[in-house]
């Protein structure tokens, strides 16, 4: 039972992905696509998290940290280079 | 002496981060811990930390106890907000950069400031300027300076300028 | 089936349904700065639903999810900042009709 409620909550957060995906191949500005790549490591980060809980290793949460912690310090970087170059 | 504190307050918040992530206070751990807390602490001790600029005071901490239930309100009603727009098959939106100004004087005050605003309806800091603030407003309904400060600051501003000054 | 699975999954369930709200958003709003609204909001509350929910499927992981959960709240809201100033000072296009304070404060200076 709740099994089936995380493969529905997978499922729907694999279509936020594909949401922002679209908006990552269209743009139209740099700026959109970083939104859009942000978006879709804090949805990676959640898919994580569910795929720990399926196979029960609290491993997997280790990779979730420095996931979110990478994207933080990627969008900063970028974010930096769009203003005033590095 | 102000520099003391400073470092050991960012080596406190680093080593607790530490030792909840890892979940455990073996001898190796905790060595390592402090070891590089103290060599990060020691070489930003001029950046921020959450606790930096806190008011180390009773009254300081209720405040932030009371702060944490109001910012989840705050969240939970930005997201029915944007849900609520972004369902809406007409898309009703009424953007506009507006000015708004603070009281808080420390640096740490206006960073959760703006943050906090950024995470409440339909509001977006986008330029920090000393005491001004410009924000991104998706349905704006003010643009004149005092209106949307008393909208948009005044709810936060009375926790943290107990909290931080 | 125990309150503390059920309660999870719908914490889970609920924060999907605003990870989806946040894609739709990112597709539907007419320029940048909408979409960075949608997208900050949005996700955060997802994000922090979903990690509340797994924190009740397995209590023993709570403090990781907690450390995850604040990481999130704390850098979400700057990364967005960072970006929305960025955009604004390269003079990223903004949907007709909004009134922009800054650009005017801007031009007023040298």
């Amino acid at each position: 039972m709740v099994d089936i409620l995380i493969y529905i909550a997978a499922a729907v957060t694999g279509i936020a992905f594909l949401f922002a995906l679209y908006r990552f191949l269209k743009g139209p500005t740099a700026a959109d696509r970083v939104v859009a790549f942000d978006t879709m490591t804090l949805v990676t980060v959640v898919f994580i998290v569910i795929i720990a809980l399926a196979e029960g290793r609290g491993i997997y949460l280790d990779v979730a940290v420095i996931y979110a912690l990478l994207s933080f310090l990627g969008v900063i970087a970028v974010a930096r280079y769009l203003e005033r170059g590095l | 002496m102000k520099k003391a504190s400073a470092i050991a307050i960012l080596f406190l918040t680093l080593l607790i981060f530490w030792l909840l992530l890892n979940g455990s206070l073996a001898a190796d751990i905790v060595i390592v811990g402090v070891v590089t807390a103290l060599v990060i602490a020691i070489l930003f001790r001029d950046g921020l930390a959450v606790f930096s600029e806190f008011r180390a005071t009773p009254r300081a901490f209720l405040t932030a106890f009371l702060y944490l239930p109001y910012f989840l309100g705050e969240l939970i009603k930005s997201n029915l907000h944007i849900a609520r727009v972004v369902l809406t098959p007409s898309l009703p939106l009424n953007p506009a950069i507006v000015k708004v100004r603070t009281r808080l004087k420390s640096r740490m005050g206006r960073l959760i400031l703006a943050n906090s605003i950024t995470l409440t309806p339909g509001t977006l800091t986008v330029e920090l300027d000393g005491e001004w603030l410009y924000i991104h407003w998706v349905t704006a309904e003010a643009t004149d300076i005092d209106a949307a400060t008393a909208q948009i600051v005044a709810g936060f501003e009375k926790y943290l300028e107990v909290m931080y000054g | 089936m125990t309150i503390g699975g059920i309660i999870g999954g719908i914490l889970m369930l609920s924060g999907a349904a605003f990870l989806f709200l946040a894609g739709l958003g990112l597709v539907r709003m007419p320029d940048l700065f909408n979409r960075l609204q949608a997208g900050t909001k949005a996700t955060t509350l997802g994000t922090l639903l979903t990690l509340a929910g797994a924190a009740c499927l397995r209590p023993d992981w709570a403090v990781k999810l907690l450390l995850i959960g604040l990481f999130i709240l704390f850098t979400n809201p700057i990364s967005s900042q960072v970006l929305a100033r960025a955009a604004h000072r390269t003079g990223t296009p903004q949907a007709a009709g909004t009134v922009d304070r800054l650009a005017e404060d801007r031009e007023k200076r040298p």
